[in-house]
């Protein structure tokens, strides 16, 4: 079983160093230090392994940090910054390990940009050496990007001439709609295997400056200090330490965090996460706040369930099926989430925020199916009912007929704007596909509305009575599960986003697609496909049907 | 062949006036490259009158033209080897098909790669070695280093023929670049690392054209097997050329251990202190520039196991030296076996796909071709009735590329604990205090017929004139 837990002190691919609003991620990737056998990591080419250590790097920069306005992004090793993905790796990985892998990457450099969009947080790739591939699409996802310019080193996106795959970490979504590259160059640009020099690179506006090798540190740090001007981030708040999450793994179907539960049914291939409700009213002074610090009830939460999302992800690919529920006093939430609101400007609520976002956003992107259940004793108010509307669709206990009250939702100000998903929308919007659901719904902040009242209003899809309910329950999941996957994982991506596309929905829609669809077919993965050849010398062999 | 048109501003036998564009594109080029030999070659001497080899054609007679000439006013050319009629690609996949003429698509890039790779190694060595004329122990020895100066200069010339011919505007874009980029300078290095010391003393210059240089012949004797045939024909004449550079290499050294033993006589003494107290450079010291040379020439071969040269080999782009020796050209579903630490202190066998491994078969072949100046050198030691060995060290010692890199090991190949080797380099490997010692020998000897009282004179001179022979005319 794989884990996410990373610490600084024992980093085996990157080196993170502080100076004043300064932070520099080192990329140092240690050959031999692979995630599984049977591949070195040459060449600071990465794995899921090195992707984790960055993840865990940029969290601790976000909370433990609230000092640093740019993070630089640059290479450790002599005249090379970074290979991109390892091939070697890829072509003995399963399909889907190389989609998970894929889309913990995206979903790291999204959270790049989600952080210098929300939080102030500034990212200069300094791209001192030889940069390819998913190194490029890492120096893309940065604000800005200083290349060296020492009349040899190219950066380039080989992937379709070489390994006839796409870049797969939003390489080509970023160079059109991001950077504005006209698309003819881009064209040239991604089918030269070679890459192209600093100069040109300029020129195409790949890349935002160059420097001669010598002055690349002095300009490095300009363009950082630069980039922190514009940063709101605080220069003398003490950080938040991010200590271990406590995870409790029993028996390989159940994983128990404070908060967070996750329970595996491994025959009828569904899990449950069941989200608790804090036990006491969560402080509303922002003191009491920062001294609760990673235990506040909003930060532990959102970190337990990321990793519950991320583990259920890499470590239990049959387990089509998740289904989410809460437990708890909607009050304490609501009251969290005015907090949360309050002091949405304090670098530490915002902070907070913004993981709850990015994790939302991650069980968004999830292929799994979703399915909320609110049941007798559930809690579905203000931020956990982000987790209802995240779901493919809702059940809801109706007692009306018994004459007793049953359950409620509640929706708080969190669910006006403050998780905004990848297509740019409250869930609210996106669910409705209307952008006048919010006035409609905006009166009724901390109301209860029970099963008759949420259906009228269309905050769940079926409310079965009482009765029923069992049933109605067991019926509805165990025939979810009987789907194809794939279909499932098509339609459900389909239709979750709606509306206008930003980059992220294409990176996570249109690229992911063909992405999979390519590295499912002979001419990648077939025994003379490209990526399968690659490194054994020989050419590969295509159908040449297009198709 | 194509007839040689010595009115013409580049002599060649690739019929350049019959290419008007290409010509035009090379008589651009050219003024470039003089005002770069003008500012980075031979400090000093570039007015000189110096007695050299010029290649006027590719047969018997016309490759070495000797006489006097300034530098600058040298006649760089382009010849291509003879070509072979129906000549058929040699190995990999594509074997037996007719070789190419024209630059497939496909293979357009990684074969501007290799010949941009190959060509910035051409330069840099003039850059490297600008300064040695200053400190010369003979004119004979000074108009070597000229001679291998101007023929590296004209494989640049071969290189950039073939960028301009073959590779259109990248291929000019390239070839600007080749004198763009400089050895050693931090902005614009040139490709290589190793192509960014200088060469700053003559015992370093023979190790690097007795080491180096190989590693270049192997380069260029993979390369004359490709199936882009223009790139073959020009590395085969370059070989060549680079044949003598070797020999200035072994001779040098040669001259060296003579001259060591020679004092080791006079003075009855083996005592590396006291021979360099005799003015000569003891045996030890020339041991260590061999690890030293030897080593860095072994990493510029790349790794073991190596996607690239398996790429290159299956497309027919770069083959085995001497193909045509080995019985099998497609090399498919062979293994060869590579030596490697297994993290434990011992060594284990990896079976490497052939295809995979030819950095490491054209290795081998180099290492075994390096041997054969130490046969002579030791008999030379042998016959002056010493015990004293000099011996390459194993290929595994000071590796820095491949799965050797950063192991300690210790010259005869064994794996010792990091902090023996530590403690143990400075007898493996040239010193600062090495360094400062031969570099005190090193003081200019120009006077016909005198030799730098650290080396032997040369046994014979060059194009049957005496060892004595005024090589190079001052003005």
């Amino acid at each position: 079983m794989f884990v996410f837990d990373r610490h600084p002190s024992r980093y085996r691919h990157w080196k993170l160093t502080f100076d004043g609003a300064v932070a520099t991620l080192s990329m140092d990737v240690d050959e031999n230090g692979g995630l599984v056998e049977g591949y070195a990591l040459k060449l600071n080419s990465y794995d899921l392994g090195v992707d984790i250590e960055l993840s865990d790097a940029l969290q601790r920069i976000r909370f433990e940090h609230p000092e640093v306005r740019t993070v630089v992004i640059t290479s450790a090793k002599e005249r090379m910054f970074c290979a991109g993905a390892n091939i070697y790796m890829l072509g003995a990985s399963s399909h889907a390990w190389k989609v998970n892998f894929c889309k913990f990457t995206n979903e790291t450099r999204n959270g790049i940009e989600d952080s210098s969009r929300h939080s102030g947080l500034k990212f200069l790739a300094a791209v001192n050496g030889a940069c390819a591939g998913g190194g490029y699409e890492m120096a893309l996802a940065c604000d800005e990007i200083l290349m060296i310019d020492d009349r040899s080193s190219t950066i380039s996106l080989p992937e379709v001439p070489l390994l006839g795959v796409l870049p797969g970490t939003g390489g080509l979504s970023r160079l059109v709609d991001k950077r504005k590259v006209r698309r003819d160059l881009a064209d040239l640009f991604c089918t030269n295997p070679d890459g192209i020099r600093a100069d040109r690179a300029k020129a195409w506006g790949l890349v935002d400056a160059t420097a001669a090798p010598r002055d690349m540190v002095a300009k490095t740090k300009e363009r950082a200090l630069a980039l922190a001007v514009g940063s709101d981030r605080p220069a003398n708040a003490k950080g938040v330490e991010l200590t271990p999450i406590d995870r409790r793994i029993k028996d390989d179907n159940r994983i128990d965090y404070d908060c967070v539960s996750v329970e595996i049914d491994r025959a009828r291939r569904i899990a449950t996460i069941m989200v608790r409700a804090p036990e006491v009213l969560p402080p509303s002074d922002i003191a009491a706040i920062e001294a609760e610090g990673a235990g506040w009830w909003p930060l532990r939460m959102a970190r337990e369930l990321d990793d519950a999302i991320l583990m259920l992800r890499l470590n239990a690919l049959d387990i089509g099926l998740w289904v989410l529920r809460t437990r708890g006093d909607a009050p304490h939430v609501v009251a969290a989430d005015t907090s949360l609101a309050e002091h949405a400007a304090h670098w530490f609520v915002r902070e907070t925020i913004g993981l709850l976002r990015r994790t939302l956003a991650r069980l968004d992107v999830s292929s799994r199916s979703l399915y909320a259940v609110v049941d007798e004793e559930s809690c579905f108010a203000g931020t956990l009912a982000e987790l209802l509307m995240a779901a493919d669709r809702s059940y809801m206990i109706d007692r009306t007929a018994s004459g007793e009250a049953g359950p409620s939702l509640m929706l708080s100000q969190a669910n006006f704007g403050l998780y905004p998903t990848v297509s740019g929308r409250t869930r609210l919007v996106a669910r409705f596909n209307d952008e006048t659901a919010p006035e409609r719904l905006k009166a009724h902040i901390g109301e209860a509305f029970d099963a008759p009242a949420a259906l009228a209003a269309g905050l769940v899809t079926v409310t079965p009575d009482d009765l029923d309910w069992e049933e109605e329950i067991r019926l509805a999941l165990d025939d979810r599960a009987s789907l194809s996957p794939d279909a499932l994982t098509g339609m459900e991506a389909s239709l979750r986003f709606a509306g206008s596309e930003t980059m992220e929905t294409k990176i996570f829609g249109r690229l992911s697609a063909w992405q999979n669809w390519i590295f499912n077919r002979p001419n990648a993965v077939g025994d003379k496909g490209a990526l399968k050849l690659f490194g054994s010398g020989s050419k590969a062999q295509f159908d040449w049907q297009r198709v | 062949m194509a007839t040689l048109n010595y009115q013409e501003l580049i002599p060649n036998n690739v019929d350049l006036g019959g290419n008007r564009q290409l010509q035009r594109a090379l008589e651009h080029w050219q003024p470039r490259f003089i005002s770069w030999w003008k500012e980075l070659g031979p400090e000093r001497y570039q007015g000189a009158d110096v007695y050299l080899r010029t290649a006027t054609s590719v047969d018997i007679k016309g490759w070495a033209t000797y006489g006097y000439v300034k530098m600058p006013e040298y006649r760089w050319g382009i010849f291509l080897a003879e070509q072979e009629p129906d000549r058929r690609i040699g190995f990999g996949d594509f074997y037996g098909q007719p070789v190419w003429q024209q630059v497939p698509a496909d293979f357009r890039s990684v074969l501007r790669r290799l010949i941009v790779t190959q060509g910035d190694t051409e330069p840099a060595s003039v850059e490297q070695q600008r300064l040695l004329g200053l400190t010369a122990p003979s004119l004979y020895d000074l108009r070597n280093l000229f001679q291998v100066n101007v023929e590296e200069g004209r494989h640049l010339w071969a290189m950039v023929y073939l960028l301009h011919a073959h590779f259109g505007r990248d291929g000019r874009e390239e070839a600007e670049e080749l004198l763009a980029r400089h050895s050693g300078d931090a902005d614009k290095p040139r490709i290589l690392g190793t192509f960014n010391e200088p060469i700053s003393d003559w015992l370093s210059f023979f190790m690097f054209t007795y080491f180096t240089d190989r590693d270049g012949k192997y380069q260029l004797k993979s390369l004359a097997e490709s199936a882009f045939d223009p790139l073959a024909r020009s590395c085969r004449f370059m070989l060549t050329e680079e044949a003598y550079h070797m020999h200035v290499g072994e001779n040098g050294i040669g001259r060296i251990v003579r001259r060591t033993l020679e004092v080791m006589k006079e003075i009855g003494s083996e005592d590396p202190d006291a021979v360099r107290r005799a003015g000569a450079i003891d045996l030890a010291t020339i041991q260590r520039y061999v690890n030293f040379w030897f080593s860095s020439s072994l990493d510029l071969f790349g790794s073991e196991q190596s996607s690239n040269a398996a790429t290159s080999f299956a497309n027919g782009i770069k083959g085995r030296p001497d193909e045509a020796t080995f019985d099998d050209h497609l090399a498919i579903d062979k293994v060869w076996e590579i030596d490697a630490p297994d993290g434990a202190g011992g060594i284990r066998l990896d079976a490497v796909p052939l295809r995979n491994a030819m950095n490491e078969v054209t290795r081998r072949a180099f290492i075994a071709d390096c041997e054969t100046g130490f046969v002579r050198w030791n008999r030379l030691i042998e016959k002056a009735g010493y015990q004293a060995r000099l011996s390459l060290p194993s290929g595994r010692f000071r590796r820095a590329i491949g799965v050797w890199a950063n192991q300690p090991v210790a010259p005869d190949g064994a794996i010792i604990p990091r902090e023996a080797w530590e403690a143990r380099k400075a007898g493996w490997l040239p010193s600062e205090a090495d360094g400062a010692f031969i570099r005190s020998l090193m003081r200019q000897v120009v006077e016909p017929g005198k030799v730098a009282g650290w080396i032997a004179p040369p046994g014979r001179g060059v194009d049957h004139l005496p060892a004595d022979y005024e090589y190079v005319k001052f003005h």
